[in-house]
């Protein structure tokens, strides 16, 4: 509560890019970033261990440091038991941190009651109240403001207008379909007008074609209100679409947070790259500042390989679409370091198909092709050259 | 459905070989062997619902539809049906037990309500065979030695003074056990299942031993009055009193009003109290508007659980109370013991029987209600 006070040397642990490996410091300090920003939520520090059912300590959230900005649509990804559902319950006020605090703007929210907090959720069950009408299930968090009824009655109109369900107020949330109690659910905690919502795998319970559906509503919604959305989901395609900013959870802490684009395109271990996307595993070794050599062939490497020494054993992380089959001699291949190997299967997936191809050493390559193709070219058993698109980049 | 391709008077001819008989009844009724029971003990309004056949033959004659015919509820219920599902027992076996279950449960209900209008020998106990009206007369009216009527308060004093007390067991267990439920209901399920047999330990052993084991706490030289003395309180006379009489009215109905409470809780998702939280609600209000909302329909049942036999007790206000405040069980006990004024008894009997009836529909009418309320009847 006193951010005049606290010093502002240290920079922040997880602001951006890699944070894994950061040194625990003893002084607990504030992003400087985040001072200045109104409704900005920063996590700083924060540690939550559970015993588990074996007796066994897990750290749920493990020295966990975070900068969200204002209006951001932010994404905790991560696979199940990966904390960032206990993180987001910490922030709602549904769990307790052993250690560290949370502030959004300036006010340290972590030690209130959840009542008090200027966070609202929507949960993964909905959590609606069964007794109660839609229109009032909206209205609830008003009445505890005890807001005039005039206002309360126009505030959830406006809500439910919001997310398209102007005329269901009278209705009972069992009459309603799941994608629409979730937009009841997601009417409720905005009609608080929170400074954050929380959404909790909000989208998991849906089917497909309603869960892109959603997708877009929220987007939309987050965009008309400005509010920060803190977002939690294992569905790394919903992340990627969805997020202004992602972080992606891993035992207890970000392995690494960025943009979508940051995430794809330059993950920062092999935890992250495997998580996001398919993405192909090949041993590598490097042989120049920027080179590195695949099955004897040298590539261009991106600035993951700068770290390294010569000489050392690295995995090269290609995405599918990044690899191009040519048939073999073709003069898209001529001048460049191609591959070689023999396609083994094709998977017909719609808008294309997948091919594995082994390679002469023995490796197995993953990629996608894209119609028109030549149908004889991912026969199998059928001798092929790969071509990779952009330089290659390396992850422990 | 296939009956509109017939003549329609194949569905009501009550020939049990017609198709559309066979198809609607299966439909209708196919888990009638299961649900038999229940419904004979409800039947008499279901009847009431159901089309009388020439009334609907008429209907249909003159509205000229093709609405498929229901079969009369008798042949709903038992009607011959060569359709049985392979594996499913034909319905008319659940017959002997229905009969039997209506001669255990309607029997003697009927007998006492007969009783009641009948007269009393001029020697002994049991009934004249013979109309009147006296059973009911002396419940609120005394006639002197000249034939002279008056008005009596006496036994509606009794009845007065069981509802009081029955009233006070009923707030007391409904008090005490709603925590006991919440508790219960959000530990988790390995222990709710031992709370829940704890609950119903009592229920193990007979209620009059039980009773007895009062006596001994309660006695002049029981437990609690050496500890009383022990802490230089002083003896205190407990049993034999009304205290005492309700202490033993409360132990046994406690159960009954735990359970229900506790069975409308089990199903009870807890996140939702969490998101009352989320929105702002303190904890009063989570309490008042979400939980109790929730035990509603559980509090409703536990109040007739607890009302309805703590108002014709017998044990406990005779071996614990000493019989010193009359209540309607002892004054019916009576009537059929000393008195030897059966149709008095029989009266008095018939009168709790329609103030329960009432008191079980209207509690019924606010558990379905709230249960409607809650979106699980819908």
């Amino acid at each position: 509560m006193n951010p005049q006070t606290t010093p502002v040397t240290k920079p922040p642990v997880a602001a951006s890019g890699a944070s894994a490996g950061a040194a625990p410091s003893a002084v607990i300090s504030r992003d400087p970033a985040v001072e200045r920003r109104e409704s900005g939520l920063t996590i700083n520090r924060a540690r939550k261990t559970f015993i588990s059912a074996e007796g066994k300590q897990v750290k749920a959230i493990d020295d966990v440091s975070l900068a969200i900005n204002s209006g951001e649509f932010f994404i905790m990804l991560g696979p199940s038991g990966c904390g960032k559902t206990t993180l987001l319950r910490s922030i709602g006020g549904m769990e307790t941190l052993d250690a560290g605090e949370i502030y959004i703007g300036n006010q340290r929210i972590d030690q209130l009651p959840p009542y008090e907090r200027p966070v609202n959720t929507v949960f993964q069950s909905y959590a609606l109240f069964p007794h109660m009408s839609v229109a009032d299930n909206v209205a609830f968090g008003l009445e505890m403001e005890k807001k005039p009824k005039s206002e309360i009655r126009s505030t959830v109109a406006d809500m439910l207008d919001l997310v398209h369900l102007a005329d269901m107020g009278a209705r009972r949330p069992s009459q309603l379909s799941g994608g629409q109690q979730q937009r009841v659910a997601l009417a409720r905690a905005l009609a608080k007008k929170p400074k954050v919502l929380l959404l909790d795998e909000s989208l998991s319970a849906l089917d497909f074609k309603l869960r892109r559906q959603m997708q877009t509503e929220l987007k939309r919604i987050q965009r008309e209100t400005g509010i920060t959305f803190i977002f939690v989901t294992h569905d790394q395609e919903e992340a990627l679409s969805m997020g202004d900013r992602i972080a992606v959870f891993h035992n207890g802490r970000p392995e690494q947070v960025g943009t979508p684009e940051e995430i794809y395109d330059k993950p920062v271990d092999r935890f992250v790259a495997d998580f996001i996307g398919d993405i192909n595993f090949l041993s590598a070794t490097k042989t120049g500042p920027n080179e590195v050599s695949i099955a004897g062939q040298r590539f261009n490497a991106d600035s993951s390989v700068l770290s390294h020494a010569v000489g050392e054993d690295l995995t090269a992380a290609i995405r599918p679409e990044r690899i191009d089959v040519v048939p073999q001699g073709s003069p898209v291949a001529a001048g460049r370091p191609t591959l070689t190997g023999t396609v083994t299967d094709a998977m017909f997936m719609g808008f294309d198909t997948r091919v594995h191809i082994t390679l002469e050493d023995g490796q197995t390559v993953m990629t996608r092709v894209a119609p028109p193709f030549d149908a004889e070219l991912i026969k199998p058993a059928s001798r092929v050259q790969l071509v990779i698109d952009g330089l290659v980049r390396v992850v422990e | 459905m296939m009956s509109d391709s017939k003549p329609p008077t194949m569905a009501i001819d009550g020939r049990d070989n017609s198709d559309n008989v066979i198809n609607s009844a299966s439909g209708t009724d196919s888990a009638a062997v299961m649900t038999a029971a229940a419904a004979a003990t409800s039947g008499l309004s279901r009847s009431q619902k159901l089309q009388n056949p020439q009334e609907s033959q008429e209907s249909r004659e003159s509205q000229k539809s093709q609405k498929p015919q229901k079969p009369p509820w008798y042949k709903r219920m038992f009607g011959a049906d060569r359709k049985v599902k392979p594996g499913m027992l034909h319905r008319i076996w659940a017959l002997p037990s229905i009969v039997l279950g209506l001669m255990f449960t309607l029997g003697p209900v009927c007998v006492i309500v007969a009783f009641s209008f009948m007269s009393r020998p001029d020697v002994g106990g049991g009934v004249k065979y013979q109309f009147s009206l006296d059973g009911y007369k002396k419940l609120l009216f005394r006639e002197d030695f000249f034939g002279n009527s008056y008005f009596d308060g006496r036994y509606l004093q009794v009845f007065w003074t069981s509802l009081w007390m029955a009233l006070v067991t009923t707030a007391v267990c409904v008090a005490l056990a709603f925590p006991i439920a919440l508790w219960i209901s959000m530990r988790s399920a390995k222990a709710q299942r031992i709370l829940v047999m704890l609950v119903t330990i009592p229920f193990w052993t007979n209620l009059i031993v039980r009773t007895y084991a009062w006596m001994l706490i309660l006695n002049d030289n029981g437990p609690i009055n050496q500890f009383t003395q022990r802490l230089g309180m002083g003896a205190h006379e407990l049993l034999y009193t009304p205290v005492a009489s309700l202490i033993g009215l409360i132990y046994t109905f406690l159960p009954f009003a735990v359970l229900p409470m506790y069975s409308a809780l089990a199903g009870f998702d807890f996140r939702l109290v969490e998101a009352a939280y989320d929105l702002g609600a303190t904890r009063g209000v989570v309490m008042r508007r979400i939980i109790l909302r929730a035990a509603r329909p559980g509090i409703a049942s536990g109040i007739a659980l607890c009302l309805i036999p703590a108002f014709g007790a017998y044990v406990q206000p005779v071996l614990l109370g000493g019989g010193r405040v009359l209540m309607v069980g002892n004054l019916i006990s009576s009537q059929f013991s000393e008195a030897r004024n059966w149709p008095f008894g029989s009266a008095i009997s018939t009168v709790i029987l329609v103030i329960t009836l009432l008191a079980a529909l209207i509690a019924s009418a606010v558990g379905n209600r709230s249960a409607r309320k809650a979106g699980i009847a819908s």
